[in-house]
């Protein structure tokens, strides 16, 4: 019963309490630049999840035998590789949506949440336990693209997932479909999150990835600095 | 020949104002947010990202002329160049070790940071995007020669991007702002208001070049 009770919280926990956008700050880049419309953040909801649950399992499945050194080569053939599955399936049947995401569906290769998780999870746990991480990750990242689409799309377009909910006459706020909105309704969204966290008080520090990649390179050099100096 | 060079100098400033990686097209976030803090490393991160940019794209827009479209493999372009991407980022690295240590120095606590950096992928599969159909209409060098401008462009504006709103930032550090606007969320507002300020720059490019030749 235990066990099982782990299980359901690795697979909530991606979903609130370890929100890959809103709390982990992973994967921002698509998450600013697909959620113009619902229908292409779910899109892209949809494909990164299916990478992401993909790659966690064949990268916990094959943990033991990659080596250490070639890691972050091995994990990049893997995603790169699903990455190209869904491409090319939504090339074939999606057309609209493959329009829409553009070059971000190429990019999924390159997002910090996949080759995160790879990182932080999927290396260290079983092949059912990376794929139950891999599905709320992906969950909590669909949640957070359709908070933010459905904020952009009803002020920017008065319409939700393509049906329109504001007159037509009424004069649009179009700023919110272009670059500006997106960092704006994105940093108003993390407030809310903050003060949520305040109110029940369980709040955290947020860092982006490139400042942790920064920290653990410092904090290796320091290593390397003291190494040198017992020698 | 004129001509030419309107063509190179257009892509060139729409590059870099216009269609601004970071502010405008949101290509690269992670970097823009986490190393803008102070202005010498936004200085590194935006001239190592030049670097790799443009000799990614000088690497893999003949690759995907001359391999891939050449034996209809197509479809390999994501495996193909995110590995050459990571092999450059590591050749470079070791090169400047080995010869400029200097630059090294300054550079390479960056290198690693842009390996998954989406910017410099991206600038390589919309350089093949844009650019590709212009190596049967007007000759691979010309082609050749709009991708690195491209390249170039982009990351010049990242530098930009960088340097302007690591100005931007000391500024908001300064103020009060509401306790749950504390930290990123006030950075991501100030990078809304500076990317509000590129979006004047739309349809500007093309009229001053064509004005100026």
């Amino acid at each position: 019963m235990a066990e099982k009770q782990s299980k359901w919280k690795i697979f909530t926990a991606g979903i609130i309490r370890e929100n890959p956008v809103l709390r982990l700050v992973l994967g921002c880049c698509s998450a600013l630049a697909i959620t113009t419309t619902v229908t292409g953040a779910l899109g892209m909801g949809l494909s990164m999840t299916f990478v992401l649950v993909c790659s966690n399992i064949v990268i916990s499945a094959l943990r033991k035998v990659i080596p250490d050194k070639v890691h972050l080569p091995c994990y990049i053939v893997i995603i790169a590789t699903f990455v190209t599955v869904v491409d090319m399936v939504l090339h074939a049947y999606m057309a609209d949506l493959y329009q829409t995401l553009g070059v971000f569906l190429a990019l999924i290769v390159v997002n910090c949440i996949i080759l995160g998780r790879a990182e932080m999870f999927a290396c260290k746990h079983t092949v059912v336990e990376s794929a139950l991480d891999g599905l709320g990750m992906g969950l909590g990242y669909i949640l957070t693209m359709f908070l933010m689409s459905s904020i952009r799309e009803i002020i920017g377009s008065g319409s939700w997932l393509g049906i329109q909910l504001l007159p037509e006459g009424l004069d649009k706020f179009t700023l919110m479909n272009q670059a500006p909105g997106g960092f704006f309704v994105f940093g108003c969204l993390m407030a809310l999150c903050i003060w949520i966290e305040r109110k029940t008080n369980h709040p955290i520090e947020r860092k982006t990835c490139g400042e942790v990649l920064l920290e653990d390179q410092d904090a290796a050099k320091a290593n390397d600095a003291e190494g040198g100096a017992d020698q | 020949m004129s001509a030419n060079i309107a063509t190179f100098a257009t892509i060139l400033f729409s590059m870099i104002l216009v269609n601004n990686y970071v502010l405008v097209q949101f290509l690269g976030i992670c970097p823009f947010l986490g190393v803008s803090k102070k202005l010498d490393s936004s200085v590194g991160m935006g001239v190592a990202v030049i670097v790799v940019m443009v000799i990614a794209t000088a690497v893999t827009f003949p690759l995907q002329i001359f391999l891939l479209d050449a034996n209809n493999l197509g479809y390999m372009q994501t495996i193909i160049f995110i590995l050459v991407i990571a092999v450059l980022v590591q050749l470079i690295e070791i090169t400047l070790k080995r010869y400029i240590p200097a630059l090294y120095n300054a550079l390479g606590v960056y290198l690693p940071l842009i390996t998954t950096n989406c910017c410099v992928l991206g600038v390589a599969i919309l350089a093949v995007q844009d650019y590709s159909a212009d190596v049967t209409a007007r000759g691979f060098g010309f082609a050749y020669g709009e991708a690195l401008i491209c390249a170039a462009g982009a990351g010049i504006g990242f530098l930009l991007a960088m340097v302007l709103f690591c100005g931007v930032r000391q500024r908001v550090e300064e103020a009060e702002p509401p306790e749950c606007f504390k930290g990123l969320p006030i950075t991501l507002v100030a990078a809304a208001v500076t990317s509000l300020s590129f979006m004047g720059f739309g349809g500007v490019v093309e009229n001053i070049i064509a004005a100026l030749l």
